[in-house]
């Protein structure tokens, strides 16, 4: 044990001093091989302007190999096993892809990421509305934020676990010790399995996440609400306006803009939604989702590179409308600085 | 909605805020809370009674042997004594001689057993007697409910730390978590300098590449690192897996937000900074490292804090990239086999994902303004 925690003391030490040591030295480098000095008639030589030249790249050589190395070029050697066997050695064709238009299982874990896509970005962007609006009314407000923004910090298994005793259920003879079944028992219901109940259960997971994204919405919607100007809210208040009216006609518009990007933010996390659903079912019970598919196929009897990079791309396909966005909204407010 | 409540100085709209936000409040906070008052419960009440009687006092039936046997002769009687109980602080409320009949007798009431007496007290101890030696073989089983104050104890913890190695994979979880926090803060601020600051040819198009890797899935770099892993680890005859091989690869995932977000801030400080500098004959790295690296510190501060609760609680990758055995195990990963191999082992999940979610809950609550300023800069302003 001693040894593992000093092992770790050196790993950080040698890890980020390896990181340091480059940018030190290769900037003692550059000054010491790229000096000022005179040419030969005597005349002083500037070398400033060779120095700007390289000096940049030795800055973002590292964030470049690295990107290179652990995002660009997985794109495209992911894109190129889609068209190989399971081993990734044999060009099969588009057979990869045909198994996964025929497969059920991979229509059902779309069919559920639909869901998903369609509940957790409006349930979590709606709530986290709901709680900024009543947060800024009251003086116990900030409590109330901190504490719903908590979850955000738990790990989706942290939270699995504490959904899975959420949802536990005994037979309908004995005391249940989840709180869900309980309350259902105590109005006269029925205690249920809640994440075996076919269909419905996806949404018992979705709500783990719902629980998780809620804080994140929550933050940035406050922070949105906050910089609506008050007399915009006044003016139609003075024209009598009811309190209704003046969120969804005066403040919902103005806040517009930051609610797409709390949704497509969320829409990210969904689509790669994995934790939650390994934990609680595994994808059993009808409640697959691609990532968790493509996992399951990454090492399923040995693993099978082929399809696991078709389900990888389908997931990379549709990030990509909301990367493109994104790059857009960036090209245009740098073009306003 | 403006209407008073009467005698009290409050609307009715008022009320309904507090109230609806009172139950929101109730609804996030109540499943946390209930891990935690269950992992500090008695591993026997856990699974019979909800975590809200955990504080009060319950009721649990149970039945308890007495047997001829034991007996010993004092005075010419024969006795058989004992305790049922034992912890000290229950009690019992009522017994009786069938499982149906919980409830016939009341404690310190003397009931005929075949002939023979039989007493059992409140504080659990009882006395069988008989005038008589007890008939060969004569046995019953005492049926009582007993009371159970709450308690609440640390035993699940010590419990889960002794035997599921869950604070080998504590320290595993800080060996990934803290380089593979700090090397991306390094490598970002400095190209993060560089893209705000420094002149070089492909600097937007550069930029606007790593704006669009932000949203790249994971799942994405999966298959191809697993193999490159796979195929470096073969032709060097070193371990695939290994904390090297994890801390660069949460170093590329959390590059991307890092550049960005650092770039924002540094792209936003005083350009008067950098240029009075640069007239006093300061390279670019001098001022990185003297001016724009203390006045970051903030921004530093709120990408660490993401950086390491994503680290922390990261599964996918520790799974991918690091091995199952009790060296390498990180604390997800740990708790996700603890869910499929003690499912109904509740003392030992609840206390497990308690231990997994402390640290980020701690550093959660202490550098929450960070953290959000954090949030704010990497998804409202988006420049």
């Amino acid at each position: 044990m001693t040894q593992q925690v000093l092992m770790a003391v050196l790993a950080v030490i040698a890890g980020v001093g390896a990181s340091l040591a480059y940018f030190f030295g290769t900037n003692w480098l550059l000054d010491r091989l790229a000096p000022d000095g005179r040419r030969p008639d005597g005349e002083y030589l500037s070398r400033e302007p060779l120095r700007n030249a390289i000096r940049p790249w030795l800055f973002v050589l590292p964030a470049l190999v690295i990107l290179g190395i652990y995002l660009v070029y997985p794109v495209f050697e992911t894109a190129r096993l889609s068209l190989f066997d399971r081993s990734g050695t044999e060009f099969v064709g588009l057979s990869n892809y045909a198994w996964a238009i025929q497969n059920p299982e991979f229509h059902l874990a779309i069919r559920n990421n639909v869901l998903w896509l369609l509940f957790v970005p409006a349930m979590s962007t709606a709530f986290g509305l709901l709680v900024a609006t009543l947060a800024d009314r009251v003086r116990w407000g900030n409590v109330a934020k901190s504490l719903i923004f908590m979850p955000m910090a738990i790990s989706f298994v942290g939270a699995s676990v504490i959904w899975k005793f959420v949802y536990d259920y005994r037979g309908p003879d004995v005391g249940q010790i989840g709180i869900v079944n309980a309350i259902v028992v105590a109005l006269g219901g029925e205690p249920q399995a809640w994440i075996t109940v076919p269909f419905w259960n996806n949404f018992f997971l979705m709500i783990i996440l719902v629980w998780i994204q809620t804080g994140f919405a929550m933050v940035i919607l406050s922070a949105a609400l906050r910089g609506v100007p008050e007399e915009t809210i006044e003016a139609a208040q003075i024209d009598g306006a009811s309190e209704y009216a003046v969120f969804f006609k005066i403040i919902i518009p103005q806040i517009f803009s930051t609610i797409l990007v709390v949704w497509t933010t969320i829409t990210i996390v969904v689509l790669k939604v994995f934790d939650i659903v390994l934990a609680m079912t595994n994808g059993q019970w009808g409640t697959e989702v691609l990532a968790n598919s493509m996992y399951n196929w990454m090492f399923r009897g040995g693993g099978d590179f082929g399809r696991g990079s078709v389900i990888a791309l389908v997931i990379m396909i549709a990030v990509v409308p909301i990367m493109v966005w994104n790059i857009r909204r960036f090209q245009t407010e740098e073009a306003m600085r | 909605m403006s209407r008073r409540v009467p005698g009290l100085h409050i609307t009715w709209g008022r009320l309904l805020t507090h109230a609806s936000l009172a139950v929101l409040v109730v609804i996030w906070t109540v499943p946390t809370l209930g891990l935690f008052v269950s992992s500090l419960r008695d591993k026997d009440q856990l699974i019979v009674s909800g975590w809200w009687t955990a504080f009060s006092t319950t009721e649990r039936s149970a039945a308890g042997r007495i047997n001829a046997r034991d007996a010993v002769e004092v005075d010419g009687l024969h006795v058989v004594e004992g305790n049922f109980l034992e912890d000290p602080r229950r009690s019992i409320v009522s017994y009786g001689v069938s499982q149906t009949a919980l409830g016939a007798f009341a404690p310190g009431e003397t009931i005929d057993l075949e002939g023979t007496a039989f007493t059992l007290n409140e504080d659990g101890s009882y006395r069988w007697v008989s005038e008589e030696p007890f008939p060969e073989g004569a046995r019953h089983r005492i049926f009582h409910i007993m009371a159970i104050p709450p308690t609440f104890a640390l035993t699940n913890y010590r419990e889960v730390l002794a035997s599921e190695s869950i604070d080998r994979a504590f320290i595993n979880t800080f060996t990934v978590t803290i380089p593979a926090t700090l090397i991306p803060i390094l490598i970002a601020a400095f190209a993060a300098y560089a893209f705000a600051w420094m002149k070089f040819p492909g600097r937007q198009w550069l930029f606007a590449l790593v704006v669009g890797l932000l949203v790249v899935p994971l799942q994405m770099s999966l298959i191809p690192l697993l193999r490159m892993y796979n195929d470096i680890g073969a032709t060097f005859g070193v371990p695939s897996k290994t904390y090297l091989g994890i801390w660069l690869a949460h170093t590329g995932f959390g590059l991307p937000l890092a550049i960005y977000l650092l770039r924002n801030y540094i792209g936003g400080l005083p350009r008067d900074i950098i240029e009075s500098a640069q007239l006093d004959g300061a390279s670019h790295f001098d001022i990185f490292i003297r001016l724009i690296l203390p006045l970051s510190v903030p921004a530093l501060a709120s990408f660490a804090i993401f950086q390491f609760l994503w680290v922390w609680n990261d599964l996918l990758v520790a799974l991918v990239f690091l091995g199952k055995d009790d060296d390498q195990i990180v604390l997800t990963s740990r708790l996700r086999e603890l869910l499929g191999s003690r499912g109904d082992n509740w003392e030992i999940l609840t206390s497990s994902a308690f231990i997994s979610i402390l640290v980020p809950l701690m550093v959660f609550f202490a550098l929450q303004r960070y953290f959000v300023r954090g949030l704010l800069a990497g998804s409202v302003k988006g420049g």
